[in-house]
């Protein structure tokens, strides 16, 4: 590698403290673990594509198969047109949403936040489970839609809402809960209106927060199979046809040519990303004075009406699905029961499985967020080396786009082969804590670079001035700083591989199973109350944890955090 | 970088002259040329402010110093010690910049304490005595937040200055405070200079800042340095037009040059205190404001000439009469006159004054008058 460093080392590579060369190994390391657990798979999905089923080489003869096929070209018609018509319904609410919780007095926000976090807590496939149950053909709803079907195009725009609300909205928060008052002020004193500071200094300064938000929600869209898999009826889509391909036909070379398809919005979003960060300073700087909104009772009560109306959306898609899981007989037979919970009487994993989801979901929390911290404060806080640093930005960015079927598959590719060094940690959990967190790694880098770019970075250059090394004002400084921003990553990570089920499909084994895997077990077996059940325990522990950390957050941020109302 | 090495070098670097020294540093920023061959030498305890205009490189220059920056060409000598190649941690020096970047989390004391590595009581105790230093003695346990401006300013200052570091760089530090803060901190930042006698660069645009705080200045355009000097010398004898417009206010009036020392304006022969320097027909004359002096009687000969005043301004202790010359309408010049001059009584508008130019207060650049 140190060859490999030459040609970069002429330019920043001599000014380094032993603390610093430290770093730059760190970096370096990091940069290769994501080679090996992201690049390296995502290349043996590539050599797949080109083979045919029995591994003979085909060049490109699986995808002009799969482009001759008219269902593939309507599937690619149905994934980008829903993830638009998602993406523009989502956008603008997460906005609203986040502005409210940022920039409003309105009453009950950290239960507007909570209400609006919710849907991270169940997999994809529960508001689908419960949009059946609400509208399907027994719904009780079913009225409500006249002659429409929510078979189709609206069920998936419903379900992909309620799915990719909170991820725009944690980005989105992110962004505007950084602002700073003096510029606030600047434009009320120009006699900028109400409106026209909304539109020249929150906007601008979220910019960068609203096309984030926007990559990620369009590229969720896409890859999602878990909604349009309970809800689509004839609607096919590119992710439902990877998984067909898939688990249906067992053919890998198609399925890998679908799953490369769907990384194109990866390649659009590292675009933007580069594009972006060249424009984008600091908004906090030492001197800056922290917003407090004003008091507007109009703006409040609108806000408050708002919130509370997405948060009954939100809630009623989680709810009914609790609710069939707690009773007899959804819609027939109301009265309250336990058997659903009682899984050894059903296929699919039983208790094993959601033991084994805590264990995976603790570790990713644990581990994936120090990773991510560690891997974003060294390639923006010290001199890291050039070359692995432009590796990490990039690769970094690609996960959120990668399917979490197509990374899994890249997996069993990669690792199932017995040649290949780290086939050891094929069948175990470390193996699925380490495509967990691969598979979340964009969101989580995502609002922690943002949160890092938003502290002034004169603060490290005085530290190193200081003589003291780099772990020091790290620890010291910018982890409290980011402490909110951390809790919220930990947060994600946790629920997040509470109810991922795509990227751990193919990588359980029956003593690894997963609790996600088994709601998509049962539900595929016709055992749909016991799998709403298996999803309600899901968002029961991914509740539990969420308070837990929301309180040991609250705790925290009142010592750390009381520079900030100072 | 071994740790024996510091002891060798503090022996070797003890001479005062070129203690601190920039040999040929130069930066390129893609087709910009930041930098182009900085030579530089500053003596032990010296105050040094390089002034220019934004994007002259003067930031760049303090940044390379300080390590934060990477110098494409060129070396940097500290005493005998080379440090050019070295780390910031390993450059000895303490730094505030324009944002202070104050720790905002940590309190003014933890701030101040960053950099010690003392016991918990010598550390106290040093806190302690710095914060005394600049003036805000009780103020440990307050948060950067719940500064003011000025506060912070010297937060920041004490916080560079807590390791007893042998160079001290501030990058605009007082560009950022009211005007009576920033004189008043001036001041302070002078004489606490002078009573630590640590070797200071500062960056400033602010040519008055200049003026009242250095002992050289260095000033700069366009990546190269045009003249390092005394503030006196840098007002007074300006090395060229530039510094000339730069520092301070100035009249260029055009003359015609005939030969030993002898110049016209406006018809009339004028002497010049100083060597030409210049040949050719036309050049200009340098004078400033305050060296021109309004006679309150027509004396013929001595550099002097008859003008109109045009306008007077009151500056509160000085006023500052616009005057055009009679034999020349377009040519106009500015005088600063006090209430003690000789020539205040006469400054109404549309009066005729004689006006006194003297030869040693006089500079001829070459070139037409802009």
């Amino acid at each position: 590698m140190s060859v490999l460093a030459l040609p970069w080392r002429a330019g920043m590579g001599a000014l380094r403290s032993r603390d610093e060369q430290l770093a730059a190994g760190l970096v370096w390391l990091l940069a290769a673990a994501l080679l090996l657990f992201l690049a390296w798979p995502l290349s043996a999905i590539l050599v797949k594509a080109l083979q045919a089923r029995d591994g003979s080489y085909v060049g490109l003869a699986n995808l002009w198969e799969l482009a001759a096929e008219p269902r593939m070209r309507v599937a690619v018609w149905n994934s980008v047109y829903l993830a638009l018509m998602t993406l523009g319904l989502v956008l603008p609410l997460a906005l609203a949403f986040a502005f409210a919780l940022t920039r409003s007095r309105i009453w009950g926000k950290p239960a507007f936040r909570l209400a609006a976090l919710v849907p991270l807590l169940a997999p994809s496939l529960m508001p689908a489970i419960s949009l059946v149950y609400l509208f399907g053909n027994q719904g009780l709803l079913k009225s409500w839609l006249g002659d429409a079907s929510i078979y189709g195009p609206v069920g998936i725009v419903l379900g992909e809402i309620f799915y990719t609300f909170p991820h725009a909205l944690l980005i989105l928060v992110t962004a505007l809960s950084v602002a700073d008052a003096r510029l606030y002020e600047a434009a009320e004193t120009l006699g900028a209106g109400k409106l026209r500071r909304f539109l020249t200094v929150t906007l601008p300064n979220a910019r960068y927060g609203l096309i984030s938000a926007g990559l990620v929600v369009f590229t969720l869209v896409v890859t999602d199979f878990g909604v349009p898999k309970v809800i689509g009826g004839q609607t096919n889509v590119l992710a439902l046809e990877a998984y067909k391909q898939v688990i249906g036909q067992q053919n890998f070379g198609k399925g890998a040519v679908v799953g490369l398809l769907l990384l194109l919005p990866a390649v659009l979003s590292v675009l933007v990303e580069r594009w972006l960060a060249r424009g984008h300073g600091a908004a906090m700087s030492g001197r800056s004075v922290a917003y407090k909104p004003g008091r507007n009772r109009g703006r409040d009560a609108l806000l408050w009406l708002f919130c509370g109306g997405m948060s009954a959306f939100l809630l009623a898609l989680l709810g009914v699905a609790v609710a069939a899981a707690l009773m007899k007989l959804w819609p027939y037979n109301l009265s309250l029961t336990l058997d659903h919970f009682d899984f050894d009487q059903v296929d699919g994993g039983g208790w094993l499985a959601f033991r084994n989801s805590l264990k995976l979901s603790g570790y990713t929390a644990l581990l994936g967020t120090a990773l991510v911290f560690v891997c974003a404060y060294l390639n923006l806080k010290t001199p890291a080396p050039r070359l692995p640093a432009a590796l990490i930005r990039s690769l970094a960015l690609l996960p959120m786009a990668v399917p979490g079927l197509v990374l899994g598959l890249g997996y069993i590719f990669c690792f199932n082969n017995p040649a290949n060094p780290l086939h050891g940690l094929y069948g175990g959990m470390a193996i699925l804590v380490a495509a967990t967190i691969v598979h979340f790694y964009t969101t989580a880098h995502l609002t922690l670079t943002t949160s890092l770019r938003q502290i002034d970075p004169e603060i490290e250059a005085v530290a190193r001035s200081l003589r003291r090394p780099w772990w020091r004002s790290c620890l010291q400084v910018t982890l409290p700083i980011s402490l909110p921003a951390l809790l919220d990553v930990a947060r994600y990570l946790f629920v997040s591989s509470m109810t991922t089920v795509s990227c751990v499909i193919f990588l359980y084994t029956p003593d690894t199973v997963l609790a996600s895997v088994a709601v998509l077990n049962m539900d595929d077996a016709g055992d749909t109350a016991a799998a709403a059940a298996m999803a309600s325990l899901i968002v029961a522990s991914s509740l539990c944890a969420t308070l837990l950390i929301n309180a040991a957050g609250w705790l925290l941020n009142r010592r750390a955090q009381a520079w900030r109302v100072a | 970088m071994k740790r024996q090495d510091f002891s060798t070098v503090a022996v070797a670097g003890s001479q005062e002259a070129g203690w601190l020294r920039f040999a040929g540093i130069q930066k390129q920023f893609g087709a910009f040329q930041a930098l182009a061959g900085i030579d530089l030498e500053i003596r032990k305890g010296e105050f040094l402010c390089l002034l220019g205009p934004s994007g002259c490189g003067k930031t760049t220059l303090l940044r390379i110093l300080a390590g934060l920056e990477q110098q494409d060409a060129g070396s940097l000598y500290m005493g005998a010690r080379d440090i050019g190649r070295l780390p910031p941690a390993q450059r000895d020096y303490g730094i505030v910049f324009q944002s202070y970047a104050l720790f905002p989390n940590l309190t003014v004391a933890a701030n101040i304490g960053y950099g010690l590595r003392t016991g918990r009581q010598e550390k106290a105790r040093r806190i302690e005595e710095l914060l005394d230093l600049v003036g805000l003695p009780g103020s440990g346990h307050k948060y950067p937040a719940q500064l003011s401006g000025g506060q912070q300013q010297r937060v920041a200052l004490a916080r560079a200055l807590a390791t007893s570091p042998s160079l001290l760089l501030l990058d605009e530090p007082l560009s950022a405070l009211d005007a009576q803060v920033r004189e008043h901190l001036r001041r302070e930042l002078r004489t606490l200079q002078q009573k630590l006698g640590v070797t200071t660069i500062m960056v400033t645009h602010d040519q008055e800042e200049a003026l009242a705080l250095a002992d050289t200045i260095a000033v700069m355009r366009q990546g190269h340095i045009e003249q390092v000097g005394t503030p006196e010398q840098v007002y007074r004898e300006p090395a060229n037009r530039f510094v000339a417009e730069f520092v301070g206010r100035a009249n260029w009036l055009p003359v015609t040059v005939e030969g030993e020392g002898a110049l016209r304006l406006a018809g009339v022969t004028l002497a010049c205190g100083k060597e030409l320097g210049v040949s050719g027909p036309t050049a200009t004359l340098f004078c400033r404001p305050e060296d021109v002096c309004v006679e309150p009687h027509w004396q013929p000969g001595g550099n002097t000439l008859m003008a109109t005043v045009e306008r007077v301004d009151f500056l509160g202790g000085l006023r500052r009469a616009t005057l055009s010359l009679c034999a020349a309408h377009e040519i106009t010049l500015l005088a600063d006159v006090g209430p003690n001059d000789a020539g205040f009584a006469a400054l109404v508008p549309g009066q005729r004054v004689p006006v006194r130019l003297p030869p040693e207060r006089l500079r001829v650049f070459a070139g037409g008058a802009a």
